[in-house]
């Protein structure tokens, strides 16, 4: 009988119960795609992220200044291949042009490109054996441009003196160090300098928070003794940063939500007893006690809430979706545990809702029936 | 044997004395109206006996029990169990139907039995109506279903108020026909009327006027086409 009310209730004055329904299901749309991309945010911007540049530092540990890269490659190995977005070794040297002498960095320009998205190179990008960058400031003292061709002297690690003859196939500017730094391929400086195998630093750029860059740390420095393993922490600590601000701005406007679903269901029940009064006086003239009342009014909210709760379900994983290939440009992963929750937050904000016109209901006068109000 | 005893019992409002001093007693399976103009009391007098309202002086004692000490969900409680109401205005719940509507009142006293149910309509001859919403009745049939209702879980006291108000004569000829079946199958009515075609009915006539008796009329005593005459005038005044 319980639930036979309950339904021809819901059924039989639908215009009022839809009104509260949608409440609820929008209530819970927006929670269940709030809470997708809240929780797909890190996978999201850990990848946009990395346009800030590297986030780890590889550098020999101990006394060595140079870090051999069948170190580093070892590294690598425990590094998520997922994650993975680019691992650019730096082998510094000084050169001289026109006698004047310049710091160049040997490197992988291909890996160079993901952990450096920043960088602003004009020209092009080496492709040839011979083929350099340039930085911006040397590009301005030396008057240099792209296509021009220069010759680079210098001194070998034994000592022998080396010249070759270069092409600058682009200048690079980043605002920072690199404008005064030529770039080479790592084997083009390992052949001029006679030895290879080495470098100074390896940057590595990591789709992953702060807390998983600390763990990928200490377990390098299990695996490969010999790299030192250091976190950019201008660049991690901007990240967490971002994320808990965007986070902390996704829980503010799912809270509000959650409480402007409650004012909307509130007052929706409120209309309801007041609509019902009548009905709920005559329940308690015929014998209902204040807790069947109550149950009832719970009960139609809870139904309520599962109903609403399932529907805002379904439209929320498209919301999320929709919000996600909008804003990343790529769809959101749901984790399937966010739908119960979904429909069990719903249930709960529409039955706390449903609190104070229940009270109210329960105070109703069984003798305003016999009043003929 | 006494079912129902007021005795002394007062209601005031601040200044106003809804009731004042009323003393009565109803017998087991006695047939009671009461009549009086409005503001007289009638409606205050039927939430106590209906234990909808304490009194402020005076007691109740409805079957042997003192009502007037009682919270209001020992008063829920002792309407579940021993009051069959029936209203003026039917007060149907509208999204069930009539059967379910008989079906409620049980399922608030106990547990619910639809073939107990049916039975019930069927004394009030509404068996076949039983799957329709109220406002697919008429006004007569939802009294009957109101009457149903208010007799399933066997009360020991019928209360109706205005019970033919609201209906045509052919409709106040049923209904009237049902209560007479009651109270000569032994259940104790106790009716508010301002018809006294309809008072003319009861054993006994209370008047009231300005929240006190101010009249007493027993079936017995007079013939029923001066009594209703006598009823008109006290009516009136």
């Amino acid at each position: 009988m319980f639930m036979k009310m309950l339904v021809s209730s819901l059924i039989r004055r639908r215009s009022r119960m839809l009104a509260a329904l949608c409440a609820i299901a929008i209530g819970a749309t927006v929670l269940l795609g709030m809470a997708a991309i809240s929780y797909d945010i890190p996978r999201q911007m850990g990848r946009e992220f990395r346009s800030y540049g590297a986030n780890m530092v590889l550098v020999a540990s101990g006394e060595d200044a140079l870090l051999k890269l069948e170190d580093s490659d070892r590294a690598a190995e425990v590094i998520p291949e997922k994650s993975l977005v680019g691992m650019t070794p730096y082998r510094y040297e000084i050169v001289r042009i026109n006698m004047q002498g310049y710091t160049a960095a040997g490197t992988d320009f291909d890996q160079a490109r993901r952990t450096s998205p920043y960088w602003n190179v004009s020209g092009a990008w080496p492709k040839e054996e011979n083929d350099i960058l340039i930085g911006s400031d040397i590009a301005e003292f030396t008057r240099l441009a792209p296509g021009s061709a220069i010759n680079i002297t210098g001194r070998a690690s034994d000592g022998a003196r080396f010249r070759r003859d270069m092409t600058v196939s682009g200048i690079v500017r980043t605002g920072s160090v690199e404008d005064e730094f030529i770039f080479m391929r790592l084997d083009t400086l390992d052949a001029l300098m006679g030895n290879s195998g080495v470098a100074e630093v390896v940057e590595v750029s990591i789709a992953a928070d702060e807390d998983e860059l600390n763990a990928l740390a200490a377990a390098i420095s299990n695996h490969a003794p010999g790299v030192s393993p250091r976190l950019v922490k201008r660049v991690t600590q901007s990240e967490t940063t971002v994320l808990s601000k965007l986070q902390s701005l996704v829980f503010l406007v799912s809270l509000i939500v959650l409480v402007l679903t409650m004012i909307c269901v509130a007052t929706t029940m409120m209309t309801v007893v007041m609509e019902r009064r009548k009905e709920i006086g005559l329940k308690k003239a015929i014998g209902a006690d204040n807790r069947s009342i109550a149950a009832e009014f719970l009960g139609e909210g809870m139904l309520l809430g599962v109903m609403g709760g399932i529907l805002g379900t379904v439209l929320g994983y498209f919301f999320a979706q929709a919000v996600s290939m909008n804003v990343f440009g790529r769809g959101v992963i749901l984790d399937w545990r966010l739908m119960p929750a979904t429909v069990l937050v719903s249930v709960a904000v529409t039955v706390a809702a449903c609190l104070w016109p229940v009270k109210r209901a329960a105070d109703v006068e069984p003798a305003l029936v016999l009043r003929g109000e | 044997m006494n079912i129902l005893e007021l005795k002394n019992v007062s209601m005031i409002y601040g200044q106003v004395k809804a009731l004042y001093d009323v003393s009565l007693s109803v017998e087991q399976g006695e047939w009671l109206a009461i009549m009086g103009p409005s503001g007289s009391g009638k409606t205050t007098m039927m939430n106590i006996i209906g234990c909808m309202d304490r009194p402020t002086n005076g007691s109740v004692i409805l079957d042997g029990e003192e009502l007037s000490r009682l919270s209001p969900a020992e008063l829920t409680a002792i309407r579940r169990d021993k009051i069959g109401l029936i209203f003026q205005q039917f007060h149907l719940i509208s999204y069930l139907t009539a059967l379910e509507n008989v079906m409620v009142a049980q399922y608030y006293h106990s547990m619910i039995d639809e073939g107990e149910a049916l039975l019930a309509m069927e004394r009030v001859g509404l068996k076949e109506r039983a799957k329709h919403l109220p406002r697919q009745l008429s006004g007569g049939e939802q009294q009957r279903v109101c009457i149903a209702r208010a007799l399933i879980n066997y009360p020991r006291l019928i209360l109706a108020d205005e019970p033919t108000g609201n209906l045509d004569e052919t409709n106040e000829h049923i209904v009237m026909e049902i209560l007479r079946k009651l109270h000569n199958g032994g259940s104790t009515i106790i009716v508010v009327t301002h018809d006294p075609e309809v008072a003319v009915e009861a054993d006994r006539t209370v008047f009231l006027e300005h929240g006190r008796i101010s009249n007493v009329v027993r079936k017995n005593d007079v013939p029923d086409a001066v009594k209703a005459k006598d009823m008109q005038l006290s009516s009136a005044r």
